[in-house]
């Protein structure tokens, strides 16, 4: 096979031909390094490229050759959002607090993995503590998204979604906190599912804001997001935030999407609140959102608008909890235990903590440093934290109701495709609103993803439509998600991404 | 609300132990001013019947039977310190000369 063949294949159809023998995962690993060579220099997805990675893939093929039992996806190469630790790679978190550290433990999900057959590529560039909708706050540069290197991959988890999209990988990792999956997954063209709150082990996630943050799969395909999900998911008891109960096959659940399943008779939430003219959202996205549900009525699926007037307040709570959460959890970057330390001559320790802070961290973790400082200040606690709890509460209560009368939520999976570089960095509050259609999710806890809906007519560029369902209903999301990209790429004659242009 | 002061951040960063820059200050002032602005919308509908959510999936108190877990060793746990000595994290000076 030719290794344009290997690159663009689905992580599913690639374990096929491992298994049958057809390719080896050298051939396979070979292959997508050889893709990041060539085109990683436009797109800098990458942090950190896994020389160990072609070794990796020996041990594999070894395996395979000896009879060993294998998983679904050994032998397939996987990239990895650099807010996760690895033992044998840098975890910069997109920080220069942490530029160059190699953690002493491997993050809960890389172990399973690793355990799994699958081959580490490297590391992926993210929004510096996965603070961010652009990935331009890295400390490292700016990821370039494959369909117009003008524009933004999105973020926090640019470099996972860009390198799913480039064919530099595919599958990765990464982290979503207020839609740093599911948005780009969006303005790429790739799928992104961020798992009900607790499915998937933090164990080893640099921790942004804890009650928030899930980790989840960013792939190309539904299908493929199952099977790296049914890898990483399930209780682990290093995070005591884990869900312990048993999950079904989130692969499974795809294949019954695949083969038509799960629409007939299906009732779709259209949240009012997150779908209409004049909410910031662009002409194509809604378009592209409304013919989706379209094809989904025609298979037999019910669209029932519902209303959620506790999101209008979802965007002022997050950026009170999360700032909140993540001053406290930046504080362990001390100068003292691991990272950056700035000397300065006799000072001391605080002064120093406050040098190497002050030279370590990037203007938006900063900003919300402060914020965060300010919001859980005496005084201030009650009418800024507090609040932003009970508001938590409220969309809670409005994601109960409408999961009353309808088994999923659809709304777009961002207001707009992807914006040019630069065009927002220095107005937070313009990049905040970027969130606005994930954020709900994350502070209720309920699983979503964002599969690719079409290019918006204005731009050419990639739309994504969201799914959400209840808590512990990720299979849920794997049938609908699966089953409208199997009527969409029927439409299109192929997936999204072969439209994309070539590099 | 009170109005967010040059002061006010400043002392903010010195709780956070960050030693912005002056120019930082005055920035942060201004964005932070309107940050705040736009989330106190919060409090107009968190009346109090409303009780707080600190976690969405209330899971209650896990804990795990009372034996040595897998652990750090000494050596991997001052793998990433800046300056360590005799199996121990190094800092400077913990009191400043006029204490």
């Amino acid at each position: 096979m030719s290794a344009s063949e290997l690159t663009t294949a689905s992580a599913a159809r690639l374990s096929e031909l491992l298994a049958a023998g057809e390719v080896s995962s050298v051939e396979v690993t070979q292959a997508h390094l050889d893709r990041i060579a060539a085109v990683d220099g436009d797109i800098h997805a990458f942090l950190h490229v896994n020389a160990a990675a072609l070794d990796t893939a020996r041990q594999v093929d070894a395996a395979r050759a000896a009879g060993d039992a294998l998983g679904a996806l050994a032998g397939i190469p996987v990239a990895i959002k650099d807010v996760l630790c690895t033992l044998d790679m840098p975890s910069t978190a997109g920080s220069k607090i942490l530029e160059g550290w190699i953690p002493p433990y491997d993050a809960t999900v890389v172990a399973r993995m690793r355990a799994a057959g699958l081959v580490p590529l490297g590391k992926t560039n993210m929004d510096e503590f996965a603070m961010g909708s652009s990935t331009e706050h890295s400390a490292y540069g700016n990821t370039h998204n494959p369909w117009d290197l003008t524009r933004i991959p999105g973020g926090s988890g640019g470099g996972s979604a860009a390198a799913v999209a480039a064919f530099e990988a595919p599958l990765a990792l990464g982290s979503d906190t207020g839609g740093s999956i599911r948005q780009p997954a969006a303005v790429t063209g790739s799928v992104g599912m961020k798992p009900t709150y607790g499915g998937v082990s933090r164990y080893g996630a640099i921790a942004l804001a804890s009650s928030l943050d899930q980790v989840g799969p960013v792939t190309r395909t539904v299908l493929d997001a199952g099977l790296l999900h049914d890898v990483i998911g399930g209780h682990d008891p290093r995070d005591s935030t884990s869900i312990p109960d048993a999950w079904p096959s989130f692969a499974d659940a795809a294949r019954a999407g695949l083969r038509g399943e799960g629409l007939k008779g299906l009732r779709v939430g259209v949240v009012k609140e997150l779908s209409q003219e004049g909410q910031g959202f662009q002409p194509g996205v809604l378009q592209r959102f409304r013919e989706s549900l379209a094809l989904l009525e025609a298979q037999g699926a019910e669209i029932v608008e519902v209303s959620a007037p506790s999101f209008d307040y979802a965007i002022a709570a997050y950026y009170l909890i999360l700032p909140a959460e993540a001053s406290s959890n930046l504080a362990k970057f001390d100068s003292v235990r691991f990272g950056l330390r700035v000397e300065v001559p006799g000072g001391t320790v605080e002064d120093v903590m406050a040098a190497s802070r002050e030279a370590g961290f990037g203007d938006e973790v900063k900003r919300r440093i402060i914020l965060g400082t300010y919001a859980l200040s005496a005084g201030y606690y009650d009418a800024y934290y507090g609040s932003a709890q009970k508001v938590r509460t409220l969309i809670q209560r409005d994601f109960d109701a409408a999961f009353e009368k309808v088994d999923v939520l659809a709304t777009p999976s961002a207001p707009t495709t992807a914006f040019p570089l630069g065009s927002k960095v220095d107005d937070p509050l313009a990049m905040y609103l970027n969130d606005l259609t994930t954020i709900p999710a994350n502070l209720a806890g309920v699983p979503g993803i964002s599969i690719p809906a079409g290019l918006a007519p204005e731009d050419n560029l990639p739309v994504g439509i969201q799914f959400m369902a209840p808590v512990r209903e990720d299979a849920r999301l794997y049938t609908v998600g699966a089953a409208l990209e199997s009527l969409l790429e029927s439409q299109w004659g192929g997936s999204l991404l072969s439209l994309a242009p070539a590099l | 609300m009170p109005d967010i002061t040059p002061e006010v951040v400043s002392h903010l960063a010195h709780l956070a132990r960050i030693a912005l820059t002056d120019d930082e200050i005055t920035r942060l002032t201004g964005e932070l001013g309107q940050i705040v602005d736009s989330v106190a919308k919060v409090s107009a509908v968190a009346t109090p019947d409303v009780p707080a959510t600190s976690h969405p999936i209330p899971l209650g108190m896990v804990t795990r039977e009372d034996v040595v877990g897998q652990t750090l060793t000494t050596e991997q746990a001052l793998s990433g310190a800046p300056e360590h000595e005799l199996g121990q994290f190094k800092v400077s000076s913990i009191l400043g000369e006029e204490q």
